[in-house]
């Protein structure tokens, strides 16, 4: 009887829904104008929307808001303290105050709409504008209206409180660099123009019957040309001078040469009135340079491929003061502090812990996959997540000085960019190619000198404007450039073209193991076996929910809405499972050793039984403890590459590994980040290229050490620490075809060269013999840069369809 | 014949005047955020003046 009643009470419960955000409500109790919702803070928020008219929110998107069960009830006291206050906004004039928030619950058009009419709630608010992708809102305020504090509090009231972490204090003003857009829109509006005025001299134009014509269309083109020199173009002569100081041949060097000349040479004709010029060329050239320029350019809306310990870590916690809570920014806290911790938050600074029992998810710091119990008076490092009860910690040491936050101040951290800005290849063909064109043009200019000196220095400057190398500078963005955004659209984010080039030289690649080849957490669990009634089910989850150990925690989040009922006798047996009497029936869930007795290895799958009074019902799998493909992942780097594994975690699954891995000497386990950083450097010492990746605050030091570091991520809007490339989980089986195809795409490049090359023989042969005329020139280097262009995206593209990557 | 120094002045004075839009433009910030724009403008007005 008390099994029937207990299955249809749970029916009935599920089907109810939250009107604010959709969730199953837990019983029928939370209701508002017959309107049922899932928790307080849901009906809070809606009570807040229907009193000021603003329920258009619903009617946008059924369901909008966001669940605000695990919301709890932040003090944002600290936003009183002016010093926060004053780094946090953007501008203030003492009145109009402006500030940008992150508010990672945007996800509809409903949000869209509500954070943008703010201003009908509280009258202190201008003005409201969202950046939907970057997830962020731009408020104008009235100081003399709201402080801050209210500002947050009611975003946090509708439902949206914003992310602030310590990074957001020491935000410098992002400036966005314009000037390339309009240095793009100059030089295009200056060629377009140019070009129009050439016509007539392409067209064969009777100079001598419109002198008049000849030379304002050539005056009108030198004084557009000037700005395209002089602004647009700029950029390469300084970057030319800058190499040239540092000894240094880089492309820029042949670029600038050839702009010089075609800018002096073509002024020298339209003043002496010898010829039209080539002006059209040089804007056009400059045009496609920075065309090329914009396009190797990919930002992405939601990532950021340069956080630190800084982003993760929240802007205050709440400080004990004389028995009660005031909440403090976290650069105020001082050795000594007494703090109070709750369920899910981040143990700011080193600390002791005084009261209260601790349970702290370190996985994202160590790597570590297991919650850690300590004592009274156990020394917490900073940066885990403290999971049940709320605690109290004295501070030991300054959040600056914390284990963990140590780690930044690593050498590594301060060396500037490990992948430089300029792109090794190019610069090798650079060199070779300044002194291949240097010697034509002397060796033609020492031919002619004694037959005819006009005939010399024409085909001297002719040599360096053809041999421009255009072509060369072009297929390396537009190539890589094309191969970024086939990348992204898989999933995998790199930080810019440059990684490319160090990707396809790695030969070794090193893997962490939690978050990284196994998933954070993995909600799929199967159930296999006899089915299992609602009842059967509590009777597990109220087993279950009493263990901390991790299968037991997959298990309960597996069954999900129940009610634990009473445990006698709880036991759990360390290794092999769990076992109490629920309800006057005896369960046991545990290992297949520990309920029938026998002892079989799964490989790579975990299966947990169950048995209740005696009988077995079944087992749970979690073969979502390892990434999917993760075999064949492997198999495939393995036939180039070293593979090593480091991980902070226990060698409990290195039996699981070993055959993965294949030899012993290539996994580490519980290392800590500063081992990993140290290994990284061991490999490079040997000459290896190195890749890392990892997913957490404990590799760091690893990824930013290695050549290549590679994040892992469930949720790209989710922290993640600095690295080159950042791959969407979903993408891990594509994580061997990251390395092959930049492999590929170097290769496309090498075939571009060549194709230049042969335009640049078919040029130079007419430029030595004197005989380049403006039209050859205006016709040959935009056909060779679009060839090349045409060719390095094509090329990629189509290598990208047949490696199914498109 | 000399009506085309002309034109060509004034073609060039319209094609700097889009040059000077397409400045504006980005100075503006039109070029930042592309999608948010898109889902505003099917927002209605004053459409929740029912109560």
């Amino acid at each position: 009887m008390n099994q029937i009643s207990h299955k249809s009470q749970i029916k009935k419960q599920k089907k109810t829904i939250c009107f604010h955000c959709g969730e199953p409500c837990k019983d029928d109790q939370i209701r508002l104008a017959e309107k049922a919702f899932c928790c307080e803070g849901c009906k809070m928020v809606y009570s807040i929307l229907e009193d000021n008219d603003l329920c258009n929110y619903y009617d946008l998107n059924t369901m909008a808001g966001v669940s605000q069960k695990d919301y709890s009830n932040k003090e944002y006291s600290f936003l009183e303290d002016q010093s926060v206050v004053d780094r946090l906004i953007d501008f203030t004039d003492g009145e109009k105050t402006k500030v940008h928030f992150y508010l990672p619950q945007i996800h509809c058009s409903s949000c869209l709409w509500l954070l943008e009419n703010l201003s009908r709630l509280h009258e202190g608010i201008l003005n409201s504008r969202v950046d939907f992708l970057k997830k962020e809102v731009s408020i104008t305020f009235s100081a003399s209206n709201m402080n801050l504090r209210e500002v947050v509090e009611l975003l946090a009231r509708v439902g949206y409180p914003p992310e602030i972490n310590l990074n957001d204090l020491e935000h410098q003003e992002k400036v966005i660099d314009k000037s390339l857009y309009y240095k793009l829109g100059l030089a295009g509006f200056a060629f377009g123009n140019i070009m129009l005025l050439s016509f007539p001299e392409y067209l064969g134009m009777n100079a001598k019957a419109n002198t008049t014509l000849v030379y304002f269309f050539g005056y009108l083109n030198i004084l557009l040309g000037l700005p395209v020199i002089f602004y647009s173009g700029w950029e390469y002569f300084r970057s030319a001078w800058q190499g040239l100081k540092q000894r240094h041949l880089n492309i820029d060097v042949p670029i600038s040469l050839g702009i010089t000349a075609l800018f002096s040479r073509s002024v020298f004709e339209i003043l002496t009135h010898t010829g039209a010029g080539y002006l059209d060329s040089m804007a056009g050239l400059v045009f496609f340079l920075l065309i090329g320029k914009w396009f190797q350019k990919r930002t992405y809306d939601k990532l950021s491929f340069d956080r630190d310990y800084k982003s993760y870590f929240p802007i205050a916690c709440n400080k004990k003061v004389e028995g009660k809570e005031v909440s403090v920014s976290l650069d105020n806290i001082k050795k000594g502090d007494m703090l109070i911790i709750r369920h899910g938050e981040l143990i700011p600074a080193d600390a002791y812990l005084l009261d209260g029992e601790s349970k702290i998810d370190y996985s994202f710091v160590t790597g570590e996959s297991d919650l850690i119990k300590k004592q009274k008076g156990a020394l917490l490092y900073a940066g885990g997540r403290q999971m049940g009860a709320a605690i109290e910690i004295s501070v030991a040491k300054k959040v600056s000085n914390s284990y963990l936050t140590q780690l930044w101040n690593e050498d590594t951290f301060t060396k500037s960019n490990k992948v430089g800005e300029v792109s090794d290849l190019a610069d090798k063909v650079a060199r070779f190619f300044t002194w291949v064109i240097l010697t034509v043009a002397f060796a033609t200019l020492i031919y002619w000198l004694p037959k005819d000196m006009g005939t010399a220095i024409n085909a001297f400057t002719a040599v360096l404007i053809i041999a421009c190398p255009c072509a060369v500078a072009l297929s390396i963005p537009f190539t890589f450039g094309n191969v970024l955004r086939i990348f992204s659209r898989q999933g995998i984010y790199l930080k810019n073209i440059h990684v490319i080039e160090s990707l396809s030289k790695i030969n070794h690649i090193v893997f962490d193991k939690t978050g990284t080849i196994t998933k954070v957490n993995s909600g799929s669990v199967h159930y296999r076996g006899k089915p299992l009634e609602e009842y059967i089910e509590q009777l597990l989850f109220s087993l279950v929910y009493h263990s901390s150990h991790p299968l037991s925690k997959r298990i309960k989040e597996g069954i999900h809405d129940q009610l634990p009922l009473s445990v006698l006798d709880f036991e759990e047996v360390k290794g092999k499972g769990v076992r109490g009497r629920v309800e006057d029936h005896y369960v046991r869930i545990g290992s297949n050793d520990f309920i029938n007795g026998l002892s079989k290895k799964d490989t790579l799958k975990q299966n947990v039984y169950v048995e209740v009074d005696g009988e077995v019902y079944g087992a749970y799998t979690f073969d979502g403890a390892y990434r999917q493909g993760l075999n064949q992942v492997l198999n495939r780097l393995k036939k180039w590459a070293g593979l090593s594994l480091i991980s902070g975690d226990n060698d409990r699954e290195k039996g699981i590994l070993l055959p993965l891995f294949e030899t012993e000497r290539n996994l580490y386990f519980n290392k800590k980040p500063a081992d990993k950083l140290n290994y990284i450097k061991l490999l490079q010492s040997d000459n290896q290229y190195v890749a890392m990746i990892g997913d957490g605050l404990n590799d760091a030091g690893a990824l930013s050490q290695s050549n290549v570091g590679i994040v892992i991520t469930e949720t790209t809007s989710n922290f993640t620490p600095a690295c080159d490339i950042i791959v969407d989980a979903k993408a891990f089986e594509k994580l061997p075809f990251i390395f092959s195809f930049s492999k590929l795409s170097i290769h496309i490049v090498y075939l571009a060269y060549s194709i230049a090359l042969v335009y640049n023989i078919v040029g130079l042969s007419y430029a030595v013999q004197g005989a380049l005329s403006p039209v050859i020139a205006a016709i040959l280097m935009p056909l060779s840069s679009i060839t090349i262009v045409l060719f390095g995206v094509g090329a990629s593209t189509l290598l990208a369809y047949k490696n199914n990557l498109l | 014949m000399y009506i085309i120094v002309f034109l060509i002045i004034i073609s060039l004075i319209i094609a700097i005047g889009f040059l000077l839009a397409f400045f504006w433009a980005v100075k503006d910030g039109q070029f930042e955020d592309d999608h948010t724009p898109a889902i505003r403008i099917l927002f209605d007005d004053n459409k929740t003046k029912k109560k």
